[in-house]
């Protein structure tokens, strides 16, 4: 019952805080310095263009009326279309939203892959040369301009050894000659589901150095995290029982401490990829990845600001539906949680 | 020869404030078949005597013994590889001896897997098998449970179980009725009892109660400030105990005294584990100490097995 | 200084003389450039995208800037930024949360509901979202990264009020009619001003690295001021033939930026009292 009630309660309050996220991004939409029927009327506009524009644009009716369409319409997912290519945003947004789930997801995986081991060492060797080399580690990470690792990464893998290609989601060969089909937007499943294990293995490779750049502030951040809640529970009466009965050290440190550590994991889960969504607006445009965060700074330079708002918008909604789901997991996980 | 043998043992652990001394000097010997006690008040060095025989003393403890031997191999080098083959633990606190978030069923398994190389399915009846033989009704209930799902008796049963299926015939038991029910209590007893007849188990029972001492043990040893002050048979320590603190602690308890009458408390606290003891360490709560008690080490005296470390004449106790 | 290292270790002194060495340098900019009219943006167009040598000891830029002298500059920019930004920062999110905190009830639901909303963001893209509405230019990149870090302190703040509120001399305050703002000025403030103080000192590390963020994506200062983030961008068209265009001031920003990681890391290990204290 508690469980339910919390449950209701988290889910009640994501929709609230969608309502507050539509409202404010619809303010900033109004401080816009720049005339959106100026740009809307397209290059050298006459005085009638701009009024012209101004009347589609419905930028005349009051505000309140205004925000109840802005709102109706991000509800609906209709996001209107671009001032620039006049494209519909929507339509846009189905083929660069996958491109950069597909990277955010996988960096999120790599970033507890490389995380929680390190900090699982890290804690299991507290004091030692071990713990000072994965924490000076951490901090490192955490502390790296992401576009400048990206470019560091580039340097090395696709430069100077020359493993892995320097940008973009697919070779050209792949991307021209014989496109994926397009199923889910996502090239590493569309491939298996067309059963082309080389249209795989290259959006693979074309996967690495991007996923491997997000992942280092999520990874640093996990592998702290996972320290310190595996150094408090190293020092449990379970632990030191297990020990006890003989167990080895492996054992005792991933298959008895790790699952307790649950909690702090699932929280990274969710911050990583809250990072990897928001830095994919700086990366993207290093590794030529054709994903929301190329689209929105292609945006920002053409001050195409529908654009902008619907992409901020997207995000937000991915990032607050990731954190209700990883709340609810936690309070199935730990019914503790429910209670506070 | 004792199963097991300690003479002398110390352990101090180091620390910016100078050394803490948890066991000073504890003699210990333990034959193989019986249930030894080692009684104390907290902060007596019993649970790190224990700690020490399991080698999971703290990080960087000294220890240091004239003789510290467990089936004739030398603790100090041994003792890691004995725990969990040779040597079992039951801890004090069941509800947190077991892993909250595993199932009983993996707990099991991830022990017997540790020490014997059989197929899956063996190993789950073997798990059964040893949890029927704790007195659990329901075994096959019990290994799909979790911890929480338990009673705490139930627990302590899973518990020693577990250090069942280690194969270890020594066994450490902390506590192990304190965290439970008198009378739940009272049951892991006599089921402790029971498989050290059937299993020919040996069991250093660590308690800070004589009843435990009473009811479950063939012999005790009595620890002060990390001193081992006397040991001897449970009959001859509990009924004509040579040492004043043995004499103290028996006259603590409920029944000791008159219906109504006020505990004899002791009076006075334990010297702090970071000073220095030259004499006898209960001398500053002795209502009998003598002059030199404070200042030399009080000799040895007997009657058949029953020793302890006492100035005082025989006949004064 | 001994005290110094026996309060934050060996790395977190280390690093406080960093970052002590970096406002002496945004300081004295002036004086310790090798080139002043470069580093303030003046082109020097016959010795463009010279490699690092003696007379210029990181190389230059497209326009033949010494980059060092670029970097130094821009140390202003960037120490200014991240200081403004947690200033500002603090200018909205402390009133917010003291009040919340103070007065409780549907003032703090309200308020923290409202903080929430702005949590939601992902923080970057909401500094995105609000830079590119401004445009770019210096003062309003800060206030696009003020608007997405202010509700942290209105959160710390209004934890550390929740504290307060509780303590008798509080109480003996309010029941003896004190009003509400000399309570607040006087007995609250002082109270959360310190801890707060620290954590918005160690956030100037994390601030200006989303300003320098911004300003790669072309939302930050405007040329010709120098500036890290841009810097980096604009060296991206010589990557990797030039690449110390882009990798000075890249590896200037991660120094900065990890000089406070390991400072605050330092405090934290302090405060927590896990230090290695015992064996």
């Amino acid at each position: 019952m508690e469980l339910l009630r919390y449950i209701l309660r988290r889910t009640f309050l994501s929709a609230f805080v969608l309502v507050g996220v539509t409202f404010l991004v619809f303010v900033v939409a109004q401080v816009v310095p720049s005339d959106p029927a100026a740009l809307y009327a397209g290059p050298r506009p006459t005085a009638e263009q701009i009024e012209k524009a101004r009347q589609e644009l419905n930028l005349d009716a009051p505000l309140p009326a205004r925000f109840a369409t802005f709102a109706g319409a991000m509800a609906s997912a209709d996001f209107g279309i671009s001032y620039k290519s006049r494209r519909l945003i929507a339509e846009d947004l189905r083929a660069y939203l996958p491109a950069t789930l597909e990277l955010a997801i996988f960096s999120t995986g790599l970033a507890l892959l490389i995380g929680i081991p390190f900090g699982v060492i890290a804690a299991a060797r507290q004091g030692g040369w071990a713990d000072r080399l994965c924490s000076f580690g951490s901090i490192a990470a955490v502390a790296m301009p992401t576009f400048f690792l990206a470019m560091i990464l580039q340097l090395i893998f696709a430069q100077w050894l020359g493993i892995l290609p320097l940008s973009g989601r697919l070779s050209r060969e792949i991307a021209i000659s014989a496109p994926l089909p397009m199923v889910t937007g996502f090239n590493l499943i569309d491939a298996l589901i067309a059963g082309r294990l080389e249209a795989f293995g290259d959006a693979l490779t074309h996967l690495i150095l991007p996923a491997l750049t997000l992942a280092s502030y999520p990874a640093g951040v996990a592998m702290r995290l996972t320290r310190s809640a595996m150094i408090e529970i190293l020092e449990r009466r379970h632990i030191v029982a297990a020990r006890a009965l003989g167990l080895s050290e492996p054992r005792i440190l991933f298959g008895h401490a790790l699952p307790n550590a649950m909690g702090p994991a699932l929280t990274v889960i969710g911050l990583s990829f809250a990072y990897a969504l928001t830095g994919a607006v700086l990366i993207e445009i290093i590794f030529a990845w054709p994903g929301l965060g190329r689209y929105v700074s292609e945006a920002i330079l053409a001050k195409d600001f529908p654009v902008i708002a619907a992409v901020t918008m997207v995000v937000t909604i991915c990032y607050v539906v990731m954190n209700l789901l990883i709340d609810i997991t936690q309070a199935l996980v730990d019914p503790r949680v429910a209670l506070s | 020869m004792p199963l097991l043998d300690i003479r002398n043992l110390s352990v101090s652990i180091p620390t910016l404030d100078g050394d803490v001394h948890a066991v000073r000097a504890v003699s210990l010997e333990i034959e193989r078949g019986e249930i030894h006690g080692v009684i104390g008040e907290s902060g007596c060095g019993k649970t790190m005597t224990g700690m020490a025989v399991l080698g999971l003393a703290p990080k960087g403890a000294r220890i240091v013994a004239d003789r510290f031997h467990f089936d004739g191999e030398d603790l100090r080098e041994r003792a890691a590889h004995l725990r969990g083959r040779r040597i079992g633990m039951i801890a004090q606190d069941p509800a947190a001896a077991l892993n909250p978030v595993l199932s009983i069923a993996r707990q099991m398994d991830d022990v017997i897997r540790a020490h014997r190389d059989l197929p899956h399915r063996n190993r789950r009846a073997e798990a059964i098998e040893l949890l029927a033989a704790t007195g659990l009704p329901d075994p096959e209930r019990v290994l799909r449970s979790y911890p929480h799902q338990l009673s705490g008796g139930m627990q302590q049963r899973v518990v020693i179980a577990q250090a069942l299926a280690t194969g270890a015939d020594f066994l450490i038991a902390d506590e192990p009725t304190t965290a439970l029910d008198v009378s739940v209590g009272a049951q892991v007893l006599a089921l402790l009892r029971k498989l050290v007849t059937e299993r020919g188990l040996t069991v250093l029972m660590i308690t800070h109660d004589m009843d435990v001492i009473a009811e479950a043990c063939d012999r005790a040893t009595v620890l002060y400030a990390g001193r081992s002050v006397e040991t001897g048979p449970v009959g001859a320590v509990l009924q004509s105990p040579g040492h004043p603190y043995t004499r103290a602690l028996l006259a603590a308890l409920p029944d000791a005294a008159p219906l109504g009458a006020r505990l004899a408390a002791i009076e006075g606290s334990i010297p702090p584990p970071r000073s220095v003891i030259a004499g006898c360490a209960f001398a500053s709560r002795c209502p009998q100490a003598l002059q030199e008690c404070a200042v030399t080490p009080p000799p040895e005296r007997n009657r058949a097995a029953h020793r302890w470390l006492c100035h005082l004449p025989e006949d004064a106790a | 200084m001994k005290k110094l290292v026996q309060r934050l270790g060996w790395p977190g002194t280390v690093a406080l003389i960093i970052i002590l060495v970096f406002v002496l340098v945004a300081l004295l900019a002036p004086w310790i450039a090798p080139y002043p009219l470069q580093g303030a943006g003046g082109p020097n167009v016959a010795a463009k995208l010279s490699p690092p040598s003696a007379d210029y000891w990181l190389g230059t830029d497209h326009l033949g800037r010494d980059i060092l002298s670029r970097i130094v500059y821009g140390t202003r920019v960037s120490l200014t930024n991240g200081m403004l930004i947690v200033a500002f920062s603090l200018l909205i999110g402390l009133p917010i949360g003291l009040a919340a905190g103070y007065f409780g009830g549907w003032i703090d639901e309200a308020l923290m509901r409202g903080t929430d909303v702005f949590l939601a963001f992902p923080a970057l893209l909401l500094a995105v979202l609000m830079a590119a509405a401004l445009g770019p230019g210096f003062l309003n990149s800060v206030i696009a990264v003020a608007v997405t870090w202010w509700p942290w302190y209105a959160r710390l703040a209004r934890a550390e009020v929740l504290v307060l509120r509780g303590q008798p001399y509080v109480e003996a305050a309010q029941l003896s009619g004190v009003s509400h703002w000399r309570i607040i000025l006087r007995h609250i403030l002082p109270a959360t001003g310190r801890p707060l103080t620290v954590q918005a000192a160690l956030d100037v590390g994390p601030a200006l690295l989303t300003a320098a963020a911004l300003s790669f994506l072309g939302l930050g200062v405007l040329p010709p001021t120098a500036d890290w983030g841009q810097m980096v961008d604009a060296g991206r068209k010589f990557f990797p033939a030039r690449w110390w265009y882009s990798a000075m001031p890249g590896l200037t920003i991660f120094a900065i930026a990890l000089a406070f990681s390991v400072l605050g890391d330092a405090l934290r290990d302090r405060k927590g009292g896990t230090g290695r204290a015992s064996a």
